[in-house]
């Protein structure tokens, strides 16, 4: 068996997390905008293995959900009516990784939806809402994060090559970022955006107006990084030998940088994926019918969802194990780094 | 006289928290006794269960009043408690059986012309401070109504004919009104005209201040009013509390003198989920105004009070396109829209298209009623049977699209989309109110409807102001979902929707002249029940107005929610209308069954 150290562990957990994610199409039983109006707010659905008579069966079945007469969302199981649960079936097309066109989901019932999570108000699969929600909220979070390090490694990096006034003018705009309230920012900038907007427009602009704010904090930490690595010997030495700026950051110093940045990106990403769902759970992100993870949870803005449905609040669980794995990651990075800044020092004799 | 039905609570929140920050207090010990029924006294004498005497009845109102100037007020919360508990009418629209009915003129005739309106007052009125009324108090109220520099919110209302109305006294008790033209609605024009008291009015009438008196911050000596209750004490922020009106109007079957309780106080309270959760903990006494969310959330733990569904009320909702004239500044883009939107037949195939049942069924939770007209079944007398209630039908709307030039082509992933006759694909943007769940909620609907007719929508969830502010001045949207409620049941309270030059005529707003020859019958015929003397003429104007809407569909009318209330179940006399005010219509009847003075334990 490969043993893997410490971040390769989270990195692989993160990779299948996302992989499911990604192959939502896949995974998920049905289009997340597809309604079925006989069936608003069902509970999740249980998947039995004995029926009612005791039997056992090996194919897990569930039985039918009809309305209680007279009720609006009060369902009974229908002990007559077992319905067996499929693997690979044929259903509705999607594009797997957004380029195969494909039609087999992992799992899926002749004859009646099957609702593992339950349904919305419009009765749409809870589920599928869940892991579709899952790639606008990750990938807006990630491609944020990717923006976000961009400008704050560019940025950084030439105050901290630069140093001298470029420097100070750099680092005092980045502190006037960093004490900016950025929630209230993020409002206003989406404020003056267009109000009507595509769903892939409105996807963009979130990217872009989370990426800009928060560029601030990796700009700092890179700049340190840079400023005492322009000073190491062997730094020094290449500029000795003639070596020009942009070599020198190439080769030597960006390098060095390596390891700041990438504990920042696996602590940014759900930094961002939770900016992301408050713009939509405060209605400024993607619309209707895109599922988002903030405006699958904006329906528990309403008192009666809160006290009614409580598998409405899944979504808010899904993103647990997505930043367990993300702050998982940073914190053995920066172990790892950590560890092998000791190994460098005690080896390498400085002074 | 109609209200476009907006739930914006954003600023109230504000307007709370800056008026908590200095409490205001005014409060007035009790006048001596109160007087006895006397022999001079004509009071009305209400049916229905005796009551008993006392206790406190509080009630949430959604913000708190701009003012209590019966003159000036134009926000839902301030006419509530001005017209629903303070002050009182010359002649009532029964909030039950929507039907007029006497009040402070005890009798009134209409001369043969139906020009002369002649009032009987009743004998022995008193205002709350106990100065008697007579006809020139009438006589005033008519005059600052009236004056252009009062600026009443009502004056229009008074203007019949396109002249006010002129008052001649005949004695103290008897007063004419001379109307410039018939007046359909009749003697309904005098309902929510509160009758002013001269004594504490005059003077800052001729000082040209009526408009700043009688705010908020007015000490209750210097309010009077002849409603059921008046003024007590107003926390700013927090409540306004109102006590019994000594020598109110109306007794019970029995003789005792109305109203049964004590106080009534109005909590601000901004929110309906917090109202909500007031109601549930014993904090208030009724609610109104429930989302049907609410109310199965209250009627499931249901203990102690009883929540009543009165059935559909006077709210339409519809879905409207913008078929104004494509201007220069209008870009190219709206204007190849606003030629689809011009067609009747693709408007028909919209409405063909909308599953009204599943906007019932899960906006509304089934409580409301599917709509294919302007008129609810919540009004008795005015709706046309007429009209027929199509069911959904794709095919018909997929007939009525092709008829027009309108096709189909079948995108690379097997969907159908709807293209017109340029080979351009049909997708708009609904604009709906981000206040109200309800409304984005039918949008999100409706755009699955159409999907499966090949049509993309996009919802766009506003502020409501812009939203009018778009709807109505700019005129830069494609479509709209809103709502609307008028306080009578009467035609003529929507004059200015019906007509081509009204400002709530919202697909077209304020034209000078009708843009299509059915809006200029519209026109005609709604001057035609304006004039007409007979409900039955009447009727039959507004039956056609309803056909020519169906037609024509520039509405295309979607769902109307019932009235959802509760109310303790010690609380008496508790018969919910599908008027405005829901529950506190009939508040002077309204008492606590088993409590010794105040409503909790």
């Amino acid at each position: 068996m490969i043993q893997l150290s410490g971040w390769k562990r989270w990195l692989l957990a993160i990779v299948v997390l996302h992989g499911i994610v990604a192959c939502a199409g896949f995974f998920a039983p049905y289009d997340p905008t597809e309604q079925d109006r006989e069936h608003p707010y069902l509970p999740p659905m249980r998947i039995h293995l004995v029926d009612t008579q005791g039997h056992f069966h090996f194919r897990p079945f569930f039985y039918a959900e009809q309305l209680r007469v007279g009720s609006f969302d009060q369902f009974e199981e229908h002990s007559q009516q077992a319905i067996p649960l499929r693997f690979f079936v044929t259903g509705a097309r999607y594009d797997l990784l957004g380029l195969l066109p494909f039609r087999t989901h992992l799992f899926g019932a002749e004859a009646s939806r099957v609702y593992l999570l339950g349904s919305d108000a419009y009765g749409r699969d809870q589920l599928s809402r869940i892991l579709y929600g899952g790639q606008i909220s990750l990938l807006a979070g990630m491609l944020g994060a990717g923006l976000t390090l961009l400008i704050g490694v560019l940025i950084g990096a030439t105050a901290g090559y630069l140093g001298g006034w470029r420097d100070g003018l750099l680092m005092r705009v980045a502190e006037l970022f960093m004490a900016l309230p950025w929630l209230y920012l993020l409002f206003a900038l989406r404020a003056f955006l267009p109000l009507s907007v595509s769903p892939v427009q409105a996807f963009f602009l979130i990217i872009l107006v989370i990426g800009a704010v928060g560029w601030a904090r990796p700009a700092r930490l890179v700049r340190g990084v840079v400023l005492s690595a322009r000073e190491r010997d062997f730094v020094r030495a290449a500029r000795g030998f003639g070596a020009t700026d942009s070599y020198l950051l190439r080769r030597h110093i960006l390098p060095e940088t390596s390891s700041v940045i990438l504990t920042q990106a696996a602590i940014l990403v759900p930094q961002f994926v939770l900016a992301e769902m408050t713009l939509s759970f405060l209605g400024l992100g993607v619309p209707e019918p895109v599922p988002s993870w903030g405006s699958l949870l904006a329906s528990l803005q309403q008192y009666s969802v809160l006290v009614s449905y409580w598998w409405m609040y899944l979504p808010a669980l899904a993103i647990v194990p997505f930043f367990l794995g993300y702050l998982g990651l940073a914190s053995a990075l920066q172990q790892d780094a950590g560890t092998e800044k000791i190994v460098r020092t005690a080896g390498g004799s400085r002074w | 006289m109609v209200r476009m039905a907006a739930q914006s609570t954003f600023g109230r929140w504000l307007v709370c928290g800056l008026l908590l920050a200095g409490t205001i207090v005014f409060s007035r010990s009790a006048n001596g006794t109160p007087p006895q029924t006397s022999s001079t006294e004509e009071l009305l004498t209400l049916p229905g269960e005796i009551g008993k005497q006392g206790g406190r009845l509080v009630v949430s109102l959604r913000a708190e009043p701009k003012t209590l100037n019966p003159l000036t007020a134009a926000d839902a919360p301030s006419r509530e408690v001005i017209l629903g508990a303070m002050q009182a009418d010359l002649i009532h629209i029964n909030r039950a059986t929507q039907l007029t009915e006497p009040a402070l003129a005890k009798s009134w005739n209409v001369s043969s012309d139906g020009l002369q309106y002649t009032l009987i007052l009743r004998k022995g009125l008193r205002f709350s401070d106990g100065q008697p009324v007579d006809a020139d108090d009438v006589l005033f109220t008519f005059r600052v109504y009236l004056d252009e520099n009062v600026h009443a919110t009502q004056r229009d209302q008074f203007i019949v004919g396109g002249k006010p109305i002129t008052v001649r006294k005949v004695d103290a008790q008897t007063v004419v009104f001379q109307l410039a033209k018939t007046y359909g609605a009749g003697e309904r024009l005098f309902d929510g005209l509160a009758v002013l008291p001269r004594h504490l009015l005059e003077k800052p009438y001729n000082d040209g201040k009526l408009g700043q008196t009688w705010t908020l911050a007015t000490p209750a000596n210097e309010w009077a009013g002849l409603g059921p209750f008046r003024l007590k004490e107003y926390v700013a922020g927090q409540k306004l509390v109102l006590e019994r009106n000594p020598y109110y109007w109306k007794q019970d079957a029995k003789g005792n003198r109305l109203p049964y309780l004590d106080e009534l106080v109005f909590l601000f309270v901004p929110n309906a989920d917090a109202q909500v959760l007031r109601f549930q903990s014993g904090e208030t006494d009724l609610i109104s105004r429930l989302s049907a969310e609410n109310f199965s959330v209250l009627s499931r733990q249901q203990s102690g009070y009883t929540m009543s569904d009165a059935g559909p009320g006077l709210e339409y909702n519809f879905l409207f396109f913008n078929v104004n004239k494509p201007e220069e500044k209008t870009s190219p883009d709206l204007a190849r829209k606003i030629k689809w939107f011009r067609e009747v037949k693709f408007r028909q195939a919209i409405s063909a298209a909308i599953d009204r049942e599943a906007i019932v069924r899960l906006v509304y939770q089934g409580r409301g009623a599917a709509l294919w007209g302007p008129v609810t079944p919540g009004n008795h007398r005015w709706g046309n049977s007429g009209i027929s209630h199509t069911a959904r039908s794709l095919e018909k709307a997929r007939a009525l699209l092709k008829e027009v030039g309108f096709a189909w082509t079948t995108g690379p992933d097997g969907e159908q989309s709807l293209v017109d006759s340029d080979a351009k694909p049909v997708e708009f943007s609904i604009l709906t109110s981000s206040t109200n769940a309800d409304r984005t909620k039918m949008a999100t609907l409706i755009q699955d409807d159409l999907k499966q007719l090949g049509v993309r929508v996009q919802i766009v969830p506003m502020e409501f102001r812009s939203l009018i502010d778009r709807v109505t001045q700019t005129r830069e949207y494609e479509a709209c979902v809103l709502g609307l409620v008028s306080f009578d049941a009467d035609p003529t309270a929507e004059m200015n929707v019906w007509l081509s030059s009204g400002g709530t005529h919202l697909w077209n707003p304020s034209q000078a002249h009708p843009a299509t020859a059915w809006e200029a019958e519209i026109d005609k015929l709604m001057e035609q029940q304006l004039d007409a003397q007979s409900y039955a003429q009447r009727k039959k104007s507004f039956d056609r107005v309803q056909e020519i809407l169906a037609e024509n569909q520039p509405m295309i009318f979607l769902a109307s929610p019932d009235i959802l209330v509760g109310a303790k179940k010690s609380v008496g006399n508790f018969h919910p209308t599908v008027l405005e005010p829901y529950v506190l219509w009939n508040v002077e009847q309204l008492y606590f069954r088993n409590t010794s003075g105040n409503g909790r334990p």
